[in-house]
C-alpha cells in the first residue's frame, strides 16, 4: 500500500503557509487534484439530485456506508489481510447500497412515509457503524484513526490511488451527463411524461443513485461520510442563484464544487487539525452566501435592485400623472399643435399636494426625471413637462382613468376606492390589457377620458369626489 | 438507434382503418381499491371527446392507464389498434399543471423540446429541425415571444400553453389532455379551444378530462360520462342528456366506493 503522500501539515509558521498555497509540494498538488475531481462530480451530480428532490435519500445513502467501512475493516484485520482501502471501500459500498434498498423497503412494503423511512435507515445504520467502530478500537493492535477519517473526513490521507479513483467517478458522472442529460432532465421535470414516452424512469433512478453511492464512496477519504451530502446539495442549490437554465447551472454547480473542495483541502492542509470535510462545508457556504446575495438571477441584491427600480418607476408614473392633472385643471393642456413644445410651468408646490409626499421627494423625483429627459425644470419652483414626458403623461392618465371607470362601471367600486384601486393596479397594465381596456370602454386610443372625481390640486381630491361623471 | 417511442412501429396505413382508442373491460384498482370498472368504450376517428364526471371518477386514471402509467387488473386497451407501447409515437399526453415543479431551470422553448424527446430515442440531442418545431408550436399557441422567458415566471394560462405546444411537437393522432382548462384565464381557453378544433379538422383525435358541464356541449361532440363505470359514452346529442348526467352525478354508486374503501381497509393497507 502506497505511504499517504501528505503528512498532515500542523504547522502554523507563515512559510508552510505559503508552501501549502502555492502549491509547492508535490503531495499537496495531487491531493487537490483529487478534491477538485471530486467537487466537480458532487456538483454536477447534485444538481440532478436537488431537482429530483432525492437530497435526503443521499444522506442516508452516505451515513449508511458507515458498518460496511467498520466491518470490512474488522474481516480485513481477522483474516490477517492487508488493510487495502479497496475493501473499505467495498464494504461501504455495499452497505450504502444497503441502505438505499431499506429506505425502498419500508417505503413500499412497510408503507412508512419517506420522509420516516430516510430517518430510520440514516440514524439505525449510522448507530451500527459507531458500535462496530467501538469494536474495532478494542482489537489489540487496531486502532481506529484511520476510520475516523471516513467520518470527518481527511484529504491529506489520500494517496494518488484514492486520486485516480475520484477521476475514474468524476468522468463516469460527466460522460452520464453528457450522454443522458436530456434523459435525466425529463426525468426530473416531468416524469408523467417521461412514462408516456416510454422512458425507463425506474433505470434512470436507478442510475442517479448508483452515481450518487459512487461519489459518496470516493468522497469518504476527502470530505467524510457525515459532511458528503453537503458537497452534493450546496454547490447546486448555490448554483441556482446565478441562472434558469440548467445546463448552465450544471457549469457553474460543477465550478463551485471544485473552488469549496478546493479551498477546504488547502485550508485544512494550513490549519492544525481542521478536518477538511469541515473546511470543504464552510468553503461551499460561503460560496452559497455570496451567491444568495449577488446571484444574477435570484440573488437578493438584484431583487432589491429590481423592486427599487420598479418603485421608482411607479413614482414616475404617479408624478407625470399628478402633473397632467394640474395642466388639466388650470385649462393650459398642450394641444396638438404644441406637438413639439414643453408644457406650460407647473407649480411644484401643485404637485406636493396631489399625493402624500414631501416636498423633498418631489424635487429629487424630479431630479431623477429631468436626466431622463421626461421634464425640464424651470424657475420659481416650477418644472415643465417635456414632450416626451406629455406622451408619457397622456398614456397613464388613460390607463388611470379607464381603470377608474371599469372599476366603477363594472365592479360597482365606489369613486374612492376606483381611485385607489386603479392608482395600484395601472402599473399591471401591459400594452394588451391597455389596448382591450380602451377597445371594451369604447373610448379613445389617443385622449383619455375625463376623471370620474373633481381634480382640485391643493384641495384634496378625495374627500370632494363627487359621484358624477 | 430506433426510436424509443415507436419499438416495430405501426405504419400509418396499418392505423388508418383503427380506432384512435379501444378499451375493453378494463379494472384498475389503486392498493386493491377499485377506481376504474369495467370500462369498455371506443373513439370513433377526428372526435373532439370530454371525458367528464364528478371528483375520483377515474377521469386522470383512465388517461394514465392508456399510456401505460397505472396497470390494469383485467382488461385492454388499444390504440389505433395496437398496444400502447408500439404506437408511443402517435400519442401526446398532456399531465394536469400542477404535477410537474414550474420552479424548475428551464425556458418554454426548453420544456416544448421535451415533446420531442421521444422521437429523438436514447442520447440524441434536440437540434435545429426540433427548435424550428418547438418555436413553431410555440407560435401556434400564441406565446412564441415568451420562448426564452423563465417558466416560473409564466402565467398559470402561458404554463398551460407551453404543455399543449409540447404535445404539439409530438405531431402525434390521438392527444390526452388532463385538465387543460383548470384555471386559465378567458383568452387562454379560448386558444386552447380554437387549437382543439384546428387539429379535429386534420383529422386527429382530442380526448379532454373536463369539469365545466356549461361549456360541455358547445366544446365537444362526443362525451364519455363516467363515475367509477362507465355511465355513457356517444355523440353529445344523444348522450348529454338530463338523465345521463342524473346517472353519473347522482351519488347512486356511492356503494361501490364504500366496499373497495373496505376492501383497501380490510389488508390494512396505507392510502400512498
Amino acid at each position: 500500500m502506497a505511504e499517504p503522500l501528505f503528512a498532515n501539515v500542523c504547522l502554523a509558521t507563515m512559510d508552510s503557509f505559503w508552501r501549502v498555497f502555492l502549491l509547492r509540494d508535490y503531495n499537496t498538488r495531487v491531493v487537490l487534484l483529487g478534491t477538485v475531481l471530486l467537487g466537480i462530480a458532487a456538483g454536477l451530480l447534485g444538481v440532478y439530485l436537488l431537482l429530483r428532490r432525492r437530497i435526503l435519500i443521499g444522506d442516508a445513502i452516505s451515513h449508511a456506508t458507515l458498518p460496511g467501512v467498520a466491518l470490512a475493516f474488522l474481516w480485513t484485520a481477522s483474516t490477517g489481510q492487508d488493510k487495502s482501502l479497496g475493501w473499505l471501500l467495498f464494504g461501504a459500498a455495499i452497505s450504502g447500497a444497503l441502505g438505499g434498498i431499506t429506505v425502498l423497503g419500508l417505503r413500499h412494503i412497510a408503507k412508512i412515509r419517506e420522509d420516516a423511512a430516510l430517518g430510520i435507515v440514516l440514524s439505525v445504520f449510522f448507530g451500527a457503524g459507531v458500535s462496530l467502530l467501538s469494536i474495532v478500537q478494542q482489537l489489540p493492535g487496531g486502532n481506529s484513526s484511520g476510520l475516523e477519517g471516513f467520518i470527518y473526513g481527511k484529504a491529506a490521507a489520500m494517496t494518488s490511488e484514492d486520486v485516480w479513483l475520484c477521476g475514474i467517478v468524476a468522468a463516469l458522472v460527466f460522460f452520464t451527463v453528457a450522454l443522458v442529460g436530456k434523459e435525466m432532465r425529463i426525468l426530473c421535470f416531468d416524469i408523467e411524461l417521461a412514462r408516456s414516452q416510454g422512458w425507463p424512469v425506474l433505470f434512470l433512478d436507478s442510475l442517479l443513485i448508483a452515481l450518487v453511492v459512487a461519489v459518496t464512496i470516493v468522497g469518504l477519504q476527502a470530505v467524510g461520510l457525515i459532511l458528503i451530502i453537503a458537497l452534493l446539495v450546496i454547490p447546486a442549490a448555490s448554483a441556482r442563484f446565478w441562472t434558469h437554465e440548467l445546463t448552465w447551472m450544471l457549469m457553474i454547480s460543477a465550478l463551485i464544487g471544485a473552488i469549496s473542495c478546493a479551498a477546504g483541502t488547502l485550508l485544512s492542509a494550513a490549519i492544525v487539525k481542521l478536518p477538511s470535510g469541515a473546511a470543504i462545508v464552510l468553503a461551499a457556504c460561503a460560496l452559497f452566501l455570496a451567491s444568495f446575495a449577488v446571484g444574477r438571477q435570484r440573488g437578493v441584491i438584484w431583487r432589491i435592485v429590481r423592486i427599487w427600480e420598479l418603485q421608482r418607476e411607479q413614482d414616475f408614473h404617479h408624478l407625470l400623472r399628478a402633473a397632467y392633472e394640474v395642466l388639466e385643471f388650470d385649462a393650459c393642456l398642450p394641444s396638438i399643435s404644441d406637438e413639439f413644445k414643453s408644457s406650460a410651468p407647473i407649480d411644484i408646490y401643485k404637485l406636493v399636494q396631489q399625493r402624500t409626499w414631501t416636498l423633498a421627494k418631489v424635487r429629487r423625483l424630479v431630479k431623477q426625471m429631468a436626466a431622463r429627459n421626461l421634464v425640464v425644470i424651470g424657475s420659481n419652483s416650477t418644472i415643465h413637462l417635456t414632450p416626451r414626458g406629455i406622451l408619457k403623461a397622456l398614456e397613464f392618465v388613460r390607463d388611470h382613468r379607464l381603470l377608474e371607470h371599469y372599476m366603477m362601471e363594472e365592479a360597482a367600486a365606489h369613486v374612492v376606492e376606483a381611485d385607489r384601486e386603479a392608482d395600484y393596479l395601472e402599473h399591471g397594465l401591459i400594452p394588451e390589457l391597455s389596448a382591450g381596456l380602451s377597445a371594451s370602454r369604447m373610448r379613445d386610443l389617443v385622449n383619455p377620458p375625463p376623471s370620474p372625481h373633481v381634480l382640485a390640486p391643493g384641495g384634496g381630491t378625495e374627500s370632494e369626489a363627487s359621484e358624477s361623471n | 438507434m430506433s426510436s424509443l417511442q415507436n419499438q416495430p412501429s405501426a405504419s400509418p396505413a396499418e392505423i388508418a382503418g383503427c380506432a384512435p382508442l379501444m378499451v375493453r373491460d378494463v379494472t384498475v384498482a389503486y392498493h386493491r381499491k377499485p377506481v376504474l370498472w369495467n370500462v369498455s368504450l371506443e373513439i370513433p376517428t377526428g372526435s373532439l371527446v370530454g371525458l367528464v364526471g364528478p371528483n375520483g371518477a377515474g377521469k386522470s386514471t383512465l388517461l394514465k392507464t392508456v399510456v401505460d402509467m397505472v396497470p390494469r387488473i383485467s382488461g385492454e386497451v388499444s390504440v389505433f389498434g395496437e398496444p400502447y407501447k408500439r404506437v408511443r409515437g402517435q400519442v401526446a399526453y398532456v399531465p394536469q399543471r400542477e404535477t410537474v415543479d414550474w420552479d424548475f431551470p428551464a425556458t418554454a422553448l426548453d420544456v416544448v423540446l421535451m415533446g420531442t424527446y421521444g422521437q429523438l430515442g436514447w442520447f440524441r440531442r434536440a437540434g435545429q429541425a426540433e427548435r424550428k418545431l418547438a418555436v413553431e408550436a410555440l407560435r401556434k399557441m400564441e406565446i412564441e415571444h415568451l420562448a426564452t422567458r423563465q417558466i416560473s415566471q409564466l402565467s398559470g394560462g402561458q404554463q398551460q400553453r407551453t404543455f399543449l405546444a409540447r404535445a404539439l411537437v409530438q405531431q402525434a393522432n390521438l392527444y390526452l389532455m388532463d385538465e387543460p382548462f383548470a384555471a386559465v384565464d378567458a383568452s387562454t381557453e379560448r386558444a386552447i379551444v380554437m387549437l382543439m378544433r384546428e387539429l379535429q379538422k386534420q383529422k386527429k383525435t382530442i380526448i379532454v378530462v373536463h369539469h365545466d358541464l356549461h361549456t360541455v356541449p358547445t366544446y365537444f361532440d362526443f362525451i364519455v360520462l363516467l363515475n367509477m363505470r362507465l355511465v355513457a359514452a356517444g355523440p353529445t346529442t344523444e348522450v348529454f342528456t338530463e338523465g345521463n348526467l342524473q346517472k353519473t352525478y347522482g351519488g347512486k354508486l356511492t356503494l361501490l366506493e364504500e366496499a373497495g374503501e373496505a376492501m383497501r381497509l380490510r389488508d390494512g393497507s396505507v392510502k400512498s
